[in-house]
């Protein structure tokens, strides 16, 4: 049964390649690419009872398909490796992407480039399994790029308005930033440990790199700027909340559950070598701390109700930044999967509520909505209860509680992790009720709207049904002491070292971030909806306005960026119009044109010119033949 | 006998001279059969005399004959001599001059060097005999210049004719 | 009644008229003393052949001619319709009038 592991990213592939060729009508485009991810959905999870039921020997399962590059020294193939840590990451990539693309099957249906959609989305599922079930790191690669060509096309999916380009221009270029560096750490890797196979680099790194090595910190480092890039965090955030240009699924899907997870996958998978490097590990925490209060902050002021979901995101994944900053390497995955389930959830409603209201993204022109749709509106409820890590009922506040703690009592934690974290937990949960009584409540108007259905219904139902019951696979101690997750995980990621703290801290500090995550909604709901436009004395307040204007502008990251790197770059480039280069080719355009007119002087239409031209030509030919 | 030859070849070129000089085109054809005439009596003295004859009636005759009536047609009058008088300048006549000269030179050195100097028109060849060279084995040349013809006969009837529309001739249905 | 001449000077005659025939069409404006030269150029290439053919005492030379013969009547009539309508259109009969494919 294992064997069937290369199914699981080449049938989206697959997919891909027959939308592509054989150009299908719309009915059957359909079937196809929800068809092929459903499948490979199916075969994930044959593989997964598998390999739950009966594990391979060292909870490793290795499946090598060719060989792909076979170099004098480099030999890498393209194998597939599954081990709980792969086997989690395919499972929420396949459920999760297999609703997801149920959901489009109907959302996209009025566009006209279905076909192109689910062509790229399913190139997208293919390149992102590909990515976690890499061996080596240049099959990682593959499917790096993959994801990120994915990520451009669908942002740009409607090209023709230029904005749209504009932001996945953006989006490809600051990741590739990132991708760089990852190229880089690949380049050293290869140079220092001679192997690029993920689990030899690991051992040979840890048997010939001393713990705070000068190469274990350049190489972590590289790696984390890879990943910083890909995740969104700081300071190559600035792509994410424009990315927001792409259709909902595409949000959901790429910038939510699946592509913006890569970095913490990387991290997670090369942990040996963040462990040699404790430097570089502690910055992970402090990047992922800073990001989710820089991101939650911004989220607070946000009308676009897609920005806000996106620095949500941002933020989220500062959370498992700051896990796997501290060790906790389970912690990190288990948020990221209930995090996969609320965030698409809450993109997919949002774009319902979107679609419903004729492509209307401004909250403040909302309101009312719970009345009018109620089935969205539970949903998206059950979603930002996750979120705002609402205790006890929701996943994400087991998820997000674990990292709290982790935070607090790993040896490479500190309180300041802590308090972070807490701060981020109040500014989430606030920002998710905004969002939700912005959106939900207050006075209805009078609206024609069409409710969803079935095909929408129904993920929206499941991914909230998992944003509550996903939690319980994993209960603190206090709480029930249910460990499946992370026992399952134990085989491929360490656990955190030597926590300190005891029982009964622990449950302190959970009903601290209780605290914490109501305090947030309660008020959010006194700031906008009990007494609605009292944030506006704020705002009109000069300490309100700048701060205002600055997070709305996502802490003004834009414009330094601007200012900083794209007006030098341009003046220097326009400094540099008339080289050398430029005028060799301009001079060849200039010979080009000069002798096209000199020699049409010679076609004058006369024919008596003609008539010389030829006698001449006889007269030379003559001379030639007689000559010569 | 060979004093004929070159009293004939001096009328033609001396006519040619002509042809290539004058300003009314009624003269120059004049010149043109004359300079025909003298190229026909130096085909009979060179034993060639079918040759001769066609000359005379196809080239002299018929052609030439053309020739006159398209004149007529287009009217050419005084203004056609004055304009010619305009356009033959002495000036322009170098560069063709020194053009001719070359050429004329070349060939002189290919007849002068090559060996050629046997004598030709020493045995008349009789019609008969060209007819059965033409009909022997050069019948496919002489089909060919049948197609020729008949291509010339539709070309020039199709072209000479004038369209009763205004604008560009040559619009046909 | 035949001669017995060089062939040599045959052919620097026909040369010499060929020449003269160029230079005709060259210099001249007018399409009717353009062909006319013209007719004058075949005319010469006629002779040579029939020089040549004498010289071998072959009817190949007089055939050579009465094919040339051939094609310069078929020439001449189109050529002559050509210069109808050159005629019509342009209201001259200027060769340098026709320059409209030029550049």
């Amino acid at each position: 049964m294992l064997e069937l592991l290369w199914l699981i990213p080449a049938l989206p592939l697959v997919g891909f390649l027959a939308l592509v060729c054989l150009k299908p009508a719309k009915s059957l485009t359909a079937l196809v690419g929800v068809g092929s991810v459903g499948l490979s959905a199916a075969a994930a999870f044959f593989v997964g009872a598998r390999f739950l039921s009966s594990p391979p020997p060292g909870h490793t399962y290795r499946q090598t398909l060719w060989t792909w590059i076979r170099l004098d020294g480099l030999d890498a193939g393209f194998s597939l490796y599954l081990d709980p840590l792969a086997l989690v990451m395919v499972l929420v990539i396949t459920g999760v992407g297999l609703l997801i693309h149920l959901y489009s099957a109907e959302h996209m249906i009025e566009d006209k480039g279905y076909r192109r959609f689910f062509a790229y989305m399913n190139l997208f599922v293919g390149s992102m399994l590909i990515l976690v079930l890499a061996d080596n790191l240049l099959l990682l690669y593959l499917g790096w790029e993959g994801v990120g060509l994915c990520s451009y096309l669908l942002i740009g999916f409607w090209y023709e308005n230029p904005s749209n380009g504009r932001a996945a221009r953006k989006a490809f270029i600051v990741t590739r930033v990132g991708d760089t560096a990852l190229a880089v750490a690949l380049f050293l890797i290869y140079r220092h440990l001679g192997t690029l196979e993920i689990q030899r680099v690991m051992a040979q790194a840890s048997i010939e790199w001393p713990v705070g090595s000068n190469l274990a910190l350049a190489a972590a480092a590289l790696l984390l700027a890879g990943a910083v890039g890909k995740s969104a965090q700081l300071p190559l955030q600035t792509w994410l909340p424009d990315a927001m240009a792409g259709p909902s699924p595409v949000s959901a899907l790429i910038h939510a559950a699946t592509m913006v997870t890569a970095g913490v996958y990387l991290i997670a998978r090369t942990h040996v070598l963040f462990a040699l490097a404790p430097a570089i590990q502690a910055a992970v925490a402090v990047i992922g701390a800073a990001t989710l209060l820089v991101a939650g902050s911004s989220a607070l002021v946000q009308r676009d109700i897609k920005r806000v979901l996106a620095y949500s995101t941002i933020s989220q994944i500062g959370y498992m930044f700051v896990a796997l900053g501290v060790g906790a390497w389970a912690a990190a995955l288990f948020h990221f999967m209930t995090h996969a389930f609320f965030k698409a959830l809450l993109f997919l409603a949002a774009g319902v509520v979107i679609q419903a209201l004729h492509e209307e993204h401004d909250m403040l022109k909302m309101g009312g909505l719970r009345r009018q749709m109620p089935l969205v509106f539970l949903t998206f409820l059950a979603g930002s209860a996750s979120l705002a890590a609402l205790p006890v009922i929701t996943a994400g506040f087991y998820s997000k509680e674990w990292i709290l703690w982790a935070a607090w009592s790993s040896q490479q934690g500190s309180p300041w992790l802590w308090a972070a974290g807490l701060a981020g937990a109040l500014l989430t949960s606030g920002y998710t009720f905004r969002m939700v009584f912005l959106t939900f409540f207050g006075p209805t108007r009078p609206r024609e709207i069409a409710q969803p259905g079935l095909r929408v219904q129904v993920p929206l139902v499941l991914l909230a049904v998992l944003s509550v019951i996903g939690g319980w696979l994993e209960l603190p101690g206090p709480m029930g002491n249910v460990h499946f997750f992370s026992d399952f995980l134990w085989g491929s990621l360490p656990a955190p070292s030597h926590l300190h703290g005891s029982p009964s801290t622990e449950l302190f500090l959970e009903a601290v971030a209780a605290v914490a995550s109501l305090a947030g909604i309660v008020l959010a709901y006194w700031f906008f909806l009990r007494r609605p436009g009292g944030t506006e004395a704020l705002v009109r307040s000069f300490l309100g306005g700048i701060l205002n204007r600055f997070w709305l502008a996502g802490w003004a990251f834009d414009w330094l960026y601007d200012r900083l790197l794209v007006r030098p770059y341009v003046w220097l480039a326009e400094k540099d119009r008339d080289d050398f280069f430029d005028q060799i080719y301009r001079g060849l355009a200039w010979l080009n044109r000069a002798s096209y007119q000199g020699l049409s002087l010679t076609q004058n239409g006369q024919v008596r010119w003609y008539a010389m031209g030829m006698a001449v030509g006889a007269a030379i030919v003559l001379a030639m033949v007689v000559f010569l | 006998m060979n004093a004929a030859f070159y009293l004939a070849a001096a009328v033609a070129v001396i006519a040619t001279g002509m042809v290539i000089t004058r300003l009314n085109a009624v003269h120059a054809l004049l010149y043109l059969i004359v300079s025909l005439l003298a190229v026909a009596l130096i085909f009979l003295l060179l034993g060639a005399p079918l040759a001769a004859a066609l000359e005379m009636i196809l080239y002299a005759g018929a052609i030439m004959v053309l020739f006159v009536f398209v004149i007529m047609m287009l009217n050419l009058g005084p203004q056609t001599v004055a304009q010619e008088r305009a356009w033959l300048r002495p000036g322009i006549w170098t560069g063709p001059a020194a053009l001719g000269l070359v050429l004329v030179v070349e060939l002189l050195y290919v007849f002068v060097t090559g060996d050629l100097g046997h004598p030709a028109g020493q045995a008349p060849v009789a019609p008969k005999q060209v007819g059965i060279t033409l009909f022997g084995p050069y019948l496919l040349g002489v089909e060919l210049a049948s197609f020729l013809l008949l291509a010339g006969l539709v070309g020039a009837y199709h072209l000479g004719r004038r369209t009763h529309r205004g604008g560009s001739g040559g619009q046909v249905p | 009644m035949t001669t017995s001449v060089p062939m040599t000077h045959g052919l620097i005659l026909a040369g010499v008229l060929f020449a003269m025939g160029l230079v005709g069409v060259l210099v001249r404006r007018n399409v009717i003393f353009i062909l006319l030269c013209l007719e004058i150029m075949l005319n010469a290439a006629g002779l040579a052949f029939v020089v040549a053919g004498s010289r071998w005492g072959q009817a190949d030379g007089q055939v050579m001619f009465i094919f040339i013969l051939a094609m310069t009547a078929a020439e001449v009539s189109v050529g002559l319709a050509l210069v109808l309508q050159l005629h019509h259109h342009f209201k001259t009969l200027d060769a340098d009038a026709a320059s409209r494919m030029r550049g």
